[in-house]
């Protein structure tokens, strides 16, 4: 498994200061490509990071109680149970593989001891029950120790099995399976804040599910035209409001985002409201549209706030302000120049997350060669940060990067061109608490 | 257009035949680097990775991007479309058969609505929600089959132009495209500079869909020397002047 897990935590004043907590994952290049990690989430209470990968794993990771001897030692996370979430299947009607790969996980709000998460691939919603054992029963009647049955008539006495303590096993078990209701690749799932329902959606559809029915979702967005040649834009993200359960967003190819309220009619194909941003006319070009795509968004905690990702910036938006956004932060805007060789090598496509932090200060996103971009709202200054294990050392502090375009020379400019397989920040999840 | 407008300045100072000369490289190059943009869009559309279904979102930034040169194209005039008869047989057939494959993936539910979710649309009350009951899901097996079966029969303006695309493509060789690009001494990153800073002024007017693009006139030499041929003819003109 590859991949790198960092922690940030204020440090005096309101400033941020990162560092490297833990590095989890395989240390040389060449890494499997089942084990590149395609998505991370943190639980809601922070103690439990779920990673899924190409391969169809899912592997959690827990944080260790933090020792009261030591009461500024992080907590550190560890292995906490790994399964085989989704398998490769083959559609035989389309002669085509559907991928195992985890698209994305979403933890429910825990309610018992247990935890349940979805996750998903393009086409299948898992819901997984993770608990955990700890006690065994020993002494039944009617078997031996090792599990044979015994013979009634020679059972005597009665006894009442005890429970004694056993090696902590944690189990994963899929609840619901949640099937066949996408022609598309599934590209985004959020649980409602009434937790009982969630929404899935794929590149032209978005479905209403109960978490307890399994054979019935509700179509809610339907954006497939009569005729597919006229096809022209696609479901890119969506996202359930935190606090209203009748809202929901969902973003597009064209770099828009539509609020969708579910009491106005079943089928939300009317928005109630629609957010763009004016084009500017002198910045348009061939690639104007690939890049206004939206690969992420992601409402504030406050529910007042969302944030779009396109190619080049992080934009915050007010939800009571459809014409523009209120910030607009650029990302890497030195790519801004070489767009059509990232067009060349497919870069321009690669789909960038973004989050918040608990107290919605500040905002995070990645880029290029593994640096991650962190905008702090309150203070406008923002830092570029590179999460490369090289470079650096657990728990030093992650020192800010300056990127630079390299200067003009006489053969010829020389720039910072990011590869198809360069490692890519693409991932970001921010434990709130 | 930002390189036309360029054009026209330097015509008035007669003596700077010479930056109006740059000026309609400048043009040609342009021509030249968004002829390249749009092959280097038509290879990625063909290149489909046909194990796993190809990604819908990337095949419709790409196809839109398409559309925009091809609006551009037709705007300036420089849009050539060969008569389909004109074209030869074979390739046109392997070409075609890309074609469907990378359609497929669009088009598998494409002529019939999938069951339950177009029938029963209402902007009524809550009750009406309509539910895809995954009994139904299995989808229609025959227009699957039917998509690949009869390609010819259902070709809509898009691909009528997708195919006028490719024919365009195929007319020029290889070779051809080498001895236009050697004029062109700027170095490859220079793509991004054009492409990137400029594009055609004028926005596209009420989209008519593709069924609004006009075959324009074949040039009088074969079409891969034809934008050399239209450089020189424009230059005499301006020289005449």
């Amino acid at each position: 498994m590859a991949g790198a897990g960092g922690g940030g935590c204020p440090a005096g004043g309101n400033d941020f200061q990162w560092c490297f907590s833990q590095v989890k994952g395989a240390i040389d290049e060449d890494v499997a490509e089942a084990d590149i990690i395609s998505t991370v989430e943190f639980n809601y209470s922070g103690d439990l990071l779920a990673t899924g990968d190409k391969g169809g794993r899912v592997v959690i990771f827990q944080r260790e109680q933090e020792n009261k001897s030591r009461p500024h030692s992080r907590g550190e996370y560890n292995v906490y149970s790994t399964f085989q979430s989704h398998e490769p299947e083959f559609d035989y009607l389309k002669s085509l593989e559907i991928e195992e790969k985890i698209n994305k996980i979403r933890w429910l709000p825990q309610q018992n001891a247990a935890h349940f998460l979805l996750s998903t691939n393009d086409k299948t919603i898992k819901l997984w029950k993770i608990s955990e054992r700890d006690k065994r029963a020993e002494g039944y009647n009617l078997k031996d120790e090792d599990g044979r049955l015994r013979d009634p008539f020679r059972i005597t006495a009665l006894r009442v099995p005890i429970l004694k303590p056993m090696d902590l096993m944690v189990e994963a078990s899929p609840r619901r399976i949640f099937a066949n209701a996408h022609t598309y690749h599934i590209n985004s799932i959020s649980v409602n804040s009434d937790h009982e329902t969630y929404l899935s959606a794929d590149d032209l559809r978005i479905n209403l599910w109960h978490l307890e029915i399994t054979d019935r979702s509700f179509n809610i967005v339907d954006i497939k035209p009569a005729n597919m040649e006229e096809l022209t834009e696609v479901i890119t993200a969506a996202e359930f409001h935190p606090h209203q359960c009748n809202v929901f967003v969902y973003s597009s190819s064209k770099g828009t985002i539509r609020l969708c309220d579910m009491r106005s009619s079943a089928l939300c194909d009317r928005h109630s409201k629609f957010f763009e941003e004016p084009e500017d006319p002198s910045s348009r070009s061939f690639f104007s549209e690939i890049i206004s795509s939206i690969s992420d968004v992601k409402f504030s905690h406050s529910g007042r706030y969302m944030m779009t990702r396109d190619y080049l910036s992080v934009k915050v938006w007010d939800l009571n302000m459809e014409s523009r956004p209120v910030e607009t932060h650029q990302v890497h805007e030195y790519l801004r120049s070489k767009l059509c060789s990232l067009y060349e090598n497919d870069c321009i496509f690669d789909k960038f997350e973004c989050c918040w932090n608990g107290s919605d200060s500040a905002i995070m996103t990645g880029s290029y060669n593994n640096f991650f971009r962190m905008f702090d709202r309150d203070t406008r200054r923002d830092v570029t940060l590179e999460a490369s294990r090289e470079s650096s050392k657990p728990r030093a502090s992650l020192k800010p990067r300056k990127t630079q375009e390299k200067a003009a020379s006489a053969g010829g400019p020389v720039w910072f061109r990011p590869r198809r397989g360069a490692r890519q920040a693409l991932l970001l999840t921010w434990r709130c608490s | 257009m930002f390189a036309r407008g360029l054009k026209r300045k330097c015509v008035g100072h007669e003596e700077d035949v010479e930056g109006a000369l740059a000026g309609l490289k400048t043009v040609s190059s342009y021509s030249l680097q968004r002829q390249s943009l749009l092959d280097m869009s038509l290879v990625k559309l063909q290149l489909c990775h046909m194990l796993v279904e190809p990604n819908l979102c990337r095949s419709v930034l790409i196809a839109n991007t398409v559309r925009q040169i091809q609006e551009e194209m037709t705007q300036d005039g420089t849009w050539r479309a060969v008569a389909p008869q004109a074209a030869e047989r074979a390739p046109l057939d392997r070409l075609v058969s890309t074609e469907i494959l990378c359609r497929a993936a669009w088009e598998q539910e494409g002529a019939h609505p999938a069951s339950g979710l177009g029938d029963s649309h209402t902007q009524g009350p809550v009750s009406d929600l309509c539910p895809v009951t995954s009994a139904q899901a299995p989808r229609h097996p025959q227009s699957g089959a039917w998509e690949m079966d009869g390609p010819r029969e259902n070709r809509g303006s898009f691909h009528k132009s997708l195919d006028q695309i490719f024919e365009t493509l195929e007319t020029k060789n290889p070779s051809c495209m080498e001895e236009l690009f050697s004029d062109v001494d700027s170095p490859y990153y220079d793509l991004d500079t054009v492409l990137t800073g400029m594009m055609g002024g004028a926005r596209p007017g009420p989209c008519e869909g593709l069924d609004g693009l006009a075959p324009a006139t074949p040039g009088p030499s074969s079409s891969c020397k034809s934008d050399l041929g239209e450089l020189d003819h424009v230059v005499e003109i301006l020289v005449e002047t």
